[in-house]
């Protein structure tokens, strides 16, 4: 008997590995595919080339005022003039190092607790989030030594970052303690959890906002007329945390009642049963529910525009109607897309990371 | 505290209902301390429900349920205390998944129990050695077999130190092969005294080991006997209906 060889693997034809194969079996497969490709391309090209060639060859990128905007293309002189303006609204501008030290430090504090290899995970935690929301509010709004900055003043991204944090730090909790609560067995927490979020969930934001601004002060007789941006913050709070709690519910559903069971017939308390047991794999599951939430929730905060605060969007229009750079929307609209894509897009980016660590250890 | 002597479980005259229906219809049932009872009867005779409202899982509506001398009632603390002297193992194991083998031992000494996370791993640890998989310890539930996931269950349940062993129909849920390997384990565990339920339909398990074994059907305990009596002598028909459909073929 003669020993048995495997024949030697030869490479494949190249009509089936590389570039040619990849657009042979993707885009040219048949007639009705290659004709779609080829409408594709040219849409593309027709479209993309002037495209680029408005927002970069021809674009004038730098100057002081629309007069050095002569090459026809984008005027991105119009953002640069005023970059500050969209950035921190009408904070003062000797103060700018105040918002810039807060965002340095929530940037410090997102590496650390969101990179695994970095160690002591649990105080970055706790710092996080006992003493920088003091030290942030100070920084921003003033106290201990620092000039107040009162919130009318605040504006542009600053503005946008301060109120989808806090929105989405708040919420969360109030999401989960609310959707516990409306799968509790105690009748009554159930149906105050129940008519708290269907009547949150069944107004619209700007309605919430507009009653915020408007009907709030008229509730308080006499000056207890609390911050405009505070009250605004409430509404918003109040909003998502609606919208976080049916994320979290549709994550407990999908748990089976024998993880409860278990967790009972161990002794475990309520409470613990909940925290060791029952969230950390509904977490899981609510990952892609909860940024799909947060991402709303970012870009929702442009509604503020409504009660006279000026986020980065309501700083741009209001930039646009400056006589002095009349014509160029364009520009403004695309700086303003381009910012809210980058954080939507890395938060979205984040969750998929996050759901595939999760995934690897184990299956359910 | 109950003597050695005498009964650590009572069920006086326990009714339940599931809305309209009535589940379970005047249960009586003393458990001696050390006793192996096995109960079977066809799904839907209520034997499930009923070891559920031992620990309560289940509550029952009417008649008292007595644990090493504590009243089941809804007072949160003393279902905490008898849900520390009993444990249960359950027909699909419910495993934590999120946890390893480990962690799913040593949760609820450390949480329930106080117990530091050191004492609590050692004891772990010799319970997994006592089951036969001490190797996996560090494994996802996932990533073991049935009979594997439980095995490591029921060394979770013998983690809190129970005085007894519920166990809700532990082998159904198993591939053929993997049945023996819990059988085993169960049967050790009744060699060393452990007070013992038993959902099962492994009627060999019940001649092996059981000292009583109750027939259920309808929400009712139709006969109750020792395994050879019950066995070879059973006496109502609708045992003898049972036995000869289960011991058939």
């Amino acid at each position: 008997m003669s020993e048995f060889v495997p024949k030697p693997a030869r490479p494949a034809p190249i009509t089936e590995i590389g570039a040619i194969g990849w657009a042979r079996k993707n885009l040219f497969s048949s007639i009705p595919n290659t004709v779609i490709t080829l409408l594709t391309a040219y849409v593309l090209w027709s479209v993309l080339v002037p495209f680029l060639g408005w927002a970069f060859v021809n674009a004038d990128w730098v100057g002081s005022s629309r007069a050095d905007c002569t090459s026809g293309g984008a005027c991105w002189v119009f953002i640069s003039v005023r970059f500050n303006l969209f950035m921190y609204g009408f904070y003062p501008e000797d103060s700018y190092w105040r918002p810039n030290l807060a965002f340095i430090l929530l940037i410090g504090f997102l590496i650390w607790l969101s990179i695994p290899r970095i160690p002591f995970k649990k105080l970055g935690a706790i710092l996080a989030l006992t003493v920088y929301p003091v030290l942030a509010y100070v920084l921003l709004y003033g106290g201990f030594g620092l000039e107040v900055i009162p919130t009318h003043r605040w504006g542009g991204l600053m503005l946008t970052l301060v109120l989808a944090l806090i929105g989405i730090v708040v919420a969360i909790p109030i999401g989960v303690v609310l959707a516990l609560g409306r799968r509790s067995e105690m009748p009554v927490i159930r149906m105050v959890c129940v008519i708290f979020i269907e009547f949150w969930r069944g107004v619209p934001l700007i309605t919430i906002l507009f009653m915020a601004s408007v009907m709030l002060p008229l509730f308080f007789v006499g000056g207890t007329d609390a911050d405009k941006l505070m009250r605004a913050l409430i509404g918003i709070v109040m909003f998502q945390s609606a919208y976080m709690a049916e994320v979290v519910r549709g994550g407990l559903q999908a748990l089976s009642k024998g993880q409860f069971e278990g967790a009972d017939a161990l002794g475990l308390s309520y409470w613990q049963k909940m925290f060791l047991v029952v969230l950390p794999q509904a977490m899981k599951i609510m990952i892609p529910g909860i940024v799909n939430t947060l991402i709303s929730l970012f870009k929702d905060t442009s509604l503020i525009v409504i009660i006279g605060l000026l986020d980065i969007l309501g700083m741009v229009r209001q930039a646009l109607a400056d006589p002095a750079w009349l014509g160029y929307p364009a520009e403004g609209y695309l700086f303003v897309a381009f910012m809210f894509w980058i954080f939507c897009f890395s938060m979205s980016r984040y969750s998929i990371y996050l759901e595939n660590k999760l995934n690897t250890g184990h299956k359910r | 505290m109950t003597q050695e002597t005498g009964n650590i479980i009572t069920l006086k005259n326990v009714n339940k209902w599931y809305g309209e229906f009535h589940v379970l219809k005047d249960i009586n049932l003393d458990v001696k301390m050390g006793e192996k009872i096995v109960i079977c009867g066809p799904s839907g005779s209520g034997k499930s429900t009923m070891i559920r409202c031992i620990n309560h899982l289940e509550e029952h509506q009417e008649g008292d349920i007595i644990v090493d001398g504590v009243i089941l009632n809804n007072d949160l603390k003393n279902i905490g205390q008898i849900r520390k002297e009993v444990g249960m193992v359950f027909q699909h194991f419910n495993l934590f998944p999120h946890l390893t083998v480990l962690q799913n031992c040593t949760l609820a000494p450390i949480w329930v129990k106080k117990m530091p996370q050191k004492e609590a791993e050692k004891i772990a640890m010799k319970f997994l050695e006592r089951v036969k998989i001490p190797d996996q310890a560090n494994k996802f539930p996932g990533q073991l077999s049935g009979g594997q996931q439980q095995r490591v269950a029921i060394a979770r349940s013998l983690c809190m130190n129970p005085r007894v062993m519920l166990f809700d129909e532990p082998t159904s849920a198993l591939d053929p092969e993997m049945i023996k390997e819990v059988l085993d384990v169960m049967v050790e565990l009744a060699g060393e005294g452990m007070t013992m339920l038993c959902v099962t339909h492994e009627m060999g398990f019940a001649k092996k080991v059981a000292d009583r074994v109750i027939f259920m059907d309808a929400g009712q305990i139709i006969e109750e006997n020792d395994p050879e009596s019950f066995f070879n002598n059973p006496q109502s028909e609708r045992t003898k209906l049972f036995l000869s459909q289960v011991l058939g073929h």
